[in-house]
């Protein structure tokens, strides 16, 4: 059974660890300036909006990124739509994937 | 207060509630984790699977994955860096990124684990989640004090635990799925990702910062790579984020101040000078 990836969750570790114990371990994190604190706070909502966008939105064959437009785009806005109704990720999810097969078995992309 | 951008103090003041029965808080945390447990059952083992028909992990590698990173959402998005042929030291620079909030998680923790020993806080540290973050500290709150138990079974018993069992059934089964688009598999990702970031936004400063980097992670996809547009969104979003004014942005800051102490469920949570500390 392959561990090709075993070093990839080590590196992923040595770069989530100092921020989950900065805190809790070296309590001068109180004296970084406020506006430091706050751009961290924004980077999470930032780089997860990133990702989902992208995916859905931009396409790439041979190298090349192209505009796209799908049944994602449906099924990843009601997920945001529950998400933000019902404060359930899992909900969410699980309306993802029922329009998503759904809208497949009907024959939309 | 301390005047200047370089000293915050974090203090905490319970006000002196009536005595907390310690069964019925606990009973509370058990019922709250309920329902954290089904989602990261769902979540994990949709990563799982993902993680299996997407980019080719064993079930050693979601394994190692769920000990050694532990992070829903960055293991999520390593999954698509990894199909993208993105370099492990860049997704090990995205990770740490995405996992930035968590200094914000250990800040807000700490006065409660003041007292607690260093290795007991070093592996505290490490199970430390947004849900774990969620259900102790609000658990904590209720009690008015620490309480080992509590955030062992929010960070174990209802995190992590659910979760490495869940990725490995989803990993161990990935071949039985032919076609993951007709299960709806290529959408959980991208789903996952926008639900983590509306849990995230509690703030107009959020939201802008999620909007922009969406937008900016989109333009400069077509423009140059979806890699560079992941990060310039994860890079320019929170920039443009922090010039919502601090007025408008539901919060004054992250800590430090009774609004974020509010947003972060720490009652009674005052920032003030070292003499009045309790």
């Amino acid at each position: 059974m392959s561990a090709e990836y075993v070093p990839l969750a080590i590196i992923m570790f040595v770069f989530t660890y100092p921020s989950r114990a900065v805190g809790l371990l070296a309590p001068a994190i109180d004296r970084l300036p406020r506006q430091v604190l706050a751009y961290l706070q924004l980077v999470g909502p930032a780089v997860l909006a990133a990702l989902a966008a992208v995916d859905i939105m931009v396409g790439v064959e041979n190298g090349e990124s192209y505009f796209t437009i799908g049944l994602p785009w449906l099924s990843v806005g009601a997920c945001i739509a529950l998400v933000w109704w019902r404060k359930n990720l899992f909900l969410g999810l699980a309306a993802a994937i029922a329009i998503a097969i759904v809208g497949r078995a009907l024959g939309f992309a | 207060m301390v005047e200047g951008p370089a000293r915050v103090d974090l203090v905490t003041t319970l006000a002196p509630p009536p005595p907390p029965d310690l069964a019925s808080v606990r009973r509370k945390l058990v019922l709250d984790g309920l329902g954290i447990v089904v989602s990261a059952v769902g979540f994990g083992f949709v990563y799982g699977l993902t993680a299996r028909t997407v980019a080719g992990f064993s079930p050693i590698d979601v394994m190692a994955m769920s000990v050694f990173a532990f992070a829903g959402a960055a293991q999520f998005a390593a999954v698509g860096y990894v199909a993208s042929g993105v370099p492990w030291a860049v997704i090990g620079i995205l990770t740490g990124l995405l996992n930035a909030r968590h200094v914000l998680y250990s800040a807000a923790l700490a006065p409660w684990f003041r007292g607690r020993s260093f290795g007991e806080r070093a592996v505290a540290a490490h199970v430390l989640t947004d849900e774990a973050f969620a259900l102790s500290i609000a658990h904590f709150r209720r009690l008015g004090r620490f309480d080992a138990f509590g955030y062992w079974f929010a960070a174990i018993g209802v995190t992590f635990i659910p979760w490495f069992f869940a990725t490995l059934a989803g990993v161990l089964i990935g071949d039985a799925i032919v076609d993951p688009e007709r299960l709806g598999i290529d959408v959980i990702f991208p789903a996952a990702m926008a639900g983590l970031a509306v849990g995230l936004i509690t703030g107009r400063r959020e939201l802008v910062a999620a909007v922009v980097g969406a937008t900016v992670g989109v333009l400069v996809s077509l423009a140059v790579s979806t890699t560079v547009g992941v990060i310039a969104g994860g890079v320019v979003g929170p920039a443009v984020g922090l010039l919502v004014p601090a007025a408008t942005a539901g919060e004054t800051a992250p800590i430090g101040g009774e609004a974020s102490a509010d947003h972060y469920g720490m009652q009674g949570y005052v920032d003030r000078p070292e003499a009045d500390k309790p």
